[in-house]
């Protein structure tokens, strides 16, 4: 009891963040909610309709295609980049800073790290420019070197737009796993490769055995995150393809976009936002679930 | 007698050794690559984009490009309006941070998990499921394309992310410290800016850092809110240009570059904090 009287005092710093979070947060989220079984335009007031907007999404074709390439871009955002990412942290872990020094591994680690810092609109920017039919870079270069007949209109291109997207994906993540994957190998202790070494085990042995199950928990970390980042993407496509070429690379997030801002179909936006909150948090339990069982055992 | 043998074998792997090393210089040239190409061509005249493809360095530094786009979209007036929006998300968002995780690390109030989870879920929300209600809101008081829209959502919604890593920071926190500062008579509003602050100083170092160069990347609510000229942000000002007739590739170019060189300005000048704070967990 005298504890709980000696924190009393510290409830009132709670206050403004409980404040500002509930104004900027809790209502609108619950807005979107109710707004969902509505049908409405944004002006006026919405009309109840019930679960009118769900039947609808779930018996629209350009809902599940969105879903469809979310799960390719789960593969180039998150699945490719964390595996690559992993060989790669361990190869400069152990392998470059050991035989030529931190210094290389740094500079390695930088530059691999370097298309994360960029802001997401210009990434899209370099990329649409590069890929670009017209005056793009890509084609002229594979012009120049003979490979014209290789060239293509990458992001205009129905069957080419979405691998177009994952390529610029991946090297937009690559860098990402890398850094935490690297932070997370100084933890182990030297004397496990060591003996690992005497048994004459190899490097793909000991990266197996002992770089993996060690890194378990930043490995969780970085699947997790990099798949709730999937689920949220919007910029690179908005700048890049628009969802198109007939919504070749339609994904949800944009998908709700046209609705509230371009269709003016609040209800059906709303809908579709709440689905993919929904997704969202199942994602986050589960993984939270996975984590604690993974730190008990 | 025993360096011969290590040193046999050490020679005995060099092939692989190299090649290894290659491949991962290739890999980082593959990586840097856009950027390269970007840079060069940025400077680079029309006529000699024309003449000698977007691979061949420019004949001389041609700065028209660059500066007839930095005029075009009075650049000046972009980084401003980015600069300020980060700079005070930033400052406000570890603030609001500290407050909370003082109450919930330190003061461990009643509910502590709950409002943990709250602030978590918060912090993963997509925008989509926010962003009509907010646009429509903001319209009735009047802050919409206005800055200050910006910066209150900005500000709430990256101390969402703070509070959860700083209260982990502040439920491992000396309490040595907090009843030293207690015998000496400090309540708890100085005990929270004399001793708690000052020591958490390089956590808030991490998280001013995220904060600036998450809000100086932001796009969606942006582009959504800051529909006038004068008050778009660096991204959003070039995100909309895309797919514009007047843009060509060395135009192109040179709005790629002004986007990429705050960027890089940043990344140079926050290297150390950034990597100690993606190490320390801090991840988005």
């Amino acid at each position: 009891m005298a504890g709980s009287t000696k924190n009393r005092g510290y409830a009132v710093y709670l206050v403004p963040g409980l404040v500002a979070s509930t104004a900027v947060i809790v209502v609108p989220l619950v807005m979107t909610v109710y707004i969902s079984f509505t049908k409405w335009t944004g002006i006026g007031s919405p009309r109840w309709v019930g679960l009118d907007n769900y039947t609808r999404l779930f018996g629209d074709a350009n809902f599940w295609a969105s879903f469809g390439h979310i799960v390719l871009l789960i593969v180039a955002m998150a699945v490719i980049p964390t595996f690559l990412g992993l060989v790669l942290a361990a190869v400069l872990f152990d392998y470059v800073a050991k035989r030529f020094g931190d210094r290389w591994a740094s500079v390695l680690r930088s530059g691999y790290y370097l298309p994360q810092v960029l802001p997401v609109a210009v990434t899209g920017i370099i990329w649409g420019w590069i890929l670009h039919p017209g005056y793009g870079a890509l084609d002229r270069i594979l012009e120049s070197a003979g490979l014209g007949s290789l060239a293509r209109n990458w992001l205009g291109d129905p069957k080419y737009a979405l691998f177009s997207v994952m390529a610029v994906m991946i090297w937009f993540q690559l860098g990402y796993p890398i850094v935490i994957f690297m932070s997370g190998l100084q933890r182990i202790d030297p004397q496990l490769y060591e003996a690992a070494d005497l048994d004459g085990a190899t490097w793909w042995q000991r990266f197996r055995k002992i770089t993996i199950a060690m890194i378990r928990p930043e490995l969780y970390v970085v699947l997790v995150t990099t798949t709730i980042a999937t689920l949220k993407i919007f910029g690179q496509i908005f700048v890049l393809t628009r969802g198109g070429p007939s919504n070749a690379t339609l994904v949800p997030s944009y998908f709700a976009y046209q609705n509230f801002f371009e269709k003016a179909q609040v209800g059906y936006g709303s809908a579709i936002s709440t689905v993919l909150t929904v997704l969202i948090i199942i994602l986050a339990t589960v993984f939270l679930r996975l984590q604690n069982r993974a730190e008990r055992s | 007698m025993t360096v011969t043998p290590s040193r046999a074998s050490f020679r005995a792997r060099h092939p692989t050794r190299f090649l290894i090393l290659a491949l991962l210089l290739v890999l980082l040239l593959l990586v840097v690559a856009p950027l390269l190409v970007v840079a060069i061509n940025a400077v680079k005249s029309p006529a000699d984009y024309a003449a000698h493809g977007p691979l061949a360095l420019p004949g001389h530094l041609h700065w028209k490009g660059v500066v007839d786009f930095w005029n075009r979209v009075d650049f000046g007036l972009k980084l401003w309006n980015s600069f300020i929006t980060s700079l005070v998300v930033a400052v406000l968002g570890v603030v609001l941070s500290v407050c909370n995780a003082y109450a919930l690390g330190v003061g461990r109030v009643k509910g502590r998990i709950w409002f943990l989870v709250f602030f978590l879920i918060a912090n993963l929300l997509p925008q989509e499921a926010l962003v009509y209600p907010l646009y429509h809101l903001s319209k009735q008081l009047g802050l919409y394309d206005s800055l200050f829209s910006i910066i209150i959502i900005f500000t709430v919604v990256q101390s969402a992310f703070g509070t959860y890593l700083l209260t982990s920071v502040y439920t491992e926190f000396p309490k040595e410290l907090l009843e030293a500062a207690s015998i000496d008579g400090a309540g708890r509003w100085r005990a929270l800016w004399r001793v708690v602050v000052p020591v958490s100083r390089p956590t808030l170092a991490v998280l001013f850092t995220f904060f600036f160069i998450w809000t100086w990347n932001e796009f969606f609510l942006p582009l959504i809110f800051l529909i006038s000229n004068d008050n778009q942000t660096v991204p959003v000002a070039l995100g909309v240009l895309q797919g514009d007739r007047l843009m060509d590739a060395t135009t192109t170019s040179a709005s790629a570059l002004i986007g990429i060189v705050p960027a890089m300005v940043f990344f140079l000048l926050f290297q150390r904090t950034l990597t100690r704070g993606v190490a320390a967990g801090a991840i988005k």
